[in-house]
């Protein structure tokens, strides 16, 4: 019976990815209610949930797509891919208030700009204190601060090593997660309560996987804001990381 | 009918993946620059000149908020496939990295935001009702 069970599960990987995301969100939820009295948005929890079981299954199996790579799990890959991802992100946008966003336009643009040259700047200035010195190392992680496609993609220009290549990845990583977990947290201090907020925070805290996580936990009419301005934070850092940031680099270390 | 409303989003989605591509190669860059958001803001034109003439009906809306509403679910799906290993096996220097932009970014943020909301540019949002429940 039991083997009937995992085998249907097998052969209908997405349609069992929706049920085990309502079972988390249900449960995110219950705990948000009971546990915390409604203080912790439940889906900050499901977020964070989600993390959770994603080191659980990248422990068991040692592979790098979290639960997904467990069979019973798989269509959590398509379900949360960028291909959906991108989709619902976009569906976001039919609740929109055009002019709350063009209030706010050239603000968005600011931070996208600031989003981009400060955590590279941070990047390499941890980079130089643990000992590096060559500007294709500093540059490519630095360029990981920005978002981890901004990292391998200008490493890959660049002509970094794989090492570098994964430290890179792993400091965008590392930061996509702290922001999706600190948004909510943080959402005080960072005023984030309106739509120009949110398109400010947007292009500052870049990585769309963050952002989007983030301002979801924190206040679900926010996301579309944040991420109408998010998602050219990608492009503009593998425009700049390559090319301006990369020189501006080798003109001071190299 | 529901199909047109999801196909209405998905017609902007690959119009607006298409352009950001083309974008970026235009400008030299291997990745696609802002497709999604020029795809968001097709959607925002295509529903303000349909709405205007009459034809997005309540059903064709549907087609679109659905996905819209799916939006938590998919990332929290996201989240259960991210390399969360590789994030906590990146060692001092990734968690320094990521943790010193993220605590600068936020201080930015907070900077900015205090600044216009002291110009009064967001007072006409109404703000602290608690977003939608999930269920």
């Amino acid at each position: 019976m039991l083997d009937k069970f995992m085998h249907e599960i097998a052969e209908n990987q997405l349609v069992a990815a929706f049920a085990v995301v309502g079972i988390i969100v249900w449960v995110s939820n219950l705990l948000a209610r009971h546990l915390t009295g409604g203080r912790v948005h439940g889906s900050a929890i499901a977020v964070l949930a989600g993390l959770a079981l994603a080191y659980w299954g990248g422990l068991v199996t040692g592979k790098t797509k979290g639960m997904a790579d467990l069979t019973m799990f798989g269509g959590l890959a398509l379900m949360g891919g960028a291909m959906m991802r991108d989709f619902c992100i976009v569906a976001t946008a039919s609740e929109v208030q055009i002019d709350e966003a063009r209030k706010a336009g050239w603000l968005g643009f600011i931070g996208l700009f600031l989003g981009t040259v400060l955590p590279f700047i941070v990047g390499v200035a941890v980079a130089m204190a643990f000992g590096y010195t060559d500007p294709v190392a500093l540059t490519t992680i630095g360029a990981g601060a920005i978002t981890y496609i901004v990292g391998p993609v200008t490493g890959a220009a660049i002509g970094a090593s794989s090492d570098v290549m994964a430290l890179s990845i792993a400091t965008g990583v590392v930061k996509a997660i702290l922001v999706m977990v600190f948004t909510p947290v943080l959402a005080g201090f960072m005023r984030l309560d309106n739509p120009q907020a949110a398109m400010v925070f947007g292009g500052l805290a870049g990585t769309v996987s963050g952002v989007s996580a983030g301002l979801a936990a924190t206040d679900r009419r926010l996301v579309p804001y944040g991420a109408l301005v998010a998602t050219f934070h990608t492009g503009l850092g593998c425009l700049m990381g390559p090319s301006v940031l990369f020189l501006a680099i080798k003109a001071i270390a190299g | 009918m529901v199909i047109f409303g999801t196909a209405l989003l998905a017609g902007c989605y690959l119009l607006g993946v298409l352009l950001g591509d083309i974008l970026g190669a235009l400008i030299g860059v291997k990745a696609n620059v802002g497709g999604v958001g020029i795809a968001m803001m097709l959607l925002m034109a295509a529903q303000y000149h349909m709405r205007k003439r009459g034809l997005m009906r309540p059903e064709t809306e549907k087609g679109v908020t659905f996905w819209a509403m799916m939006y938590i679910p998919v990332v929290v799906a996201m989240a259960a496939t991210q390399n969360v290993i590789v994030a906590v096996k990146g060692g001092p220097i990734a968690l320094l990295a990521a943790f010193g932009s993220v605590a600068l970014c936020a201080c930015v943020i907070s900077l900015i935001n205090r600044a216009i909301r002291r110009t009064g540019a967001a007072a006409a949002w109404q703000a602290g009702a608690p977003a939608a429940e999930l269920e």
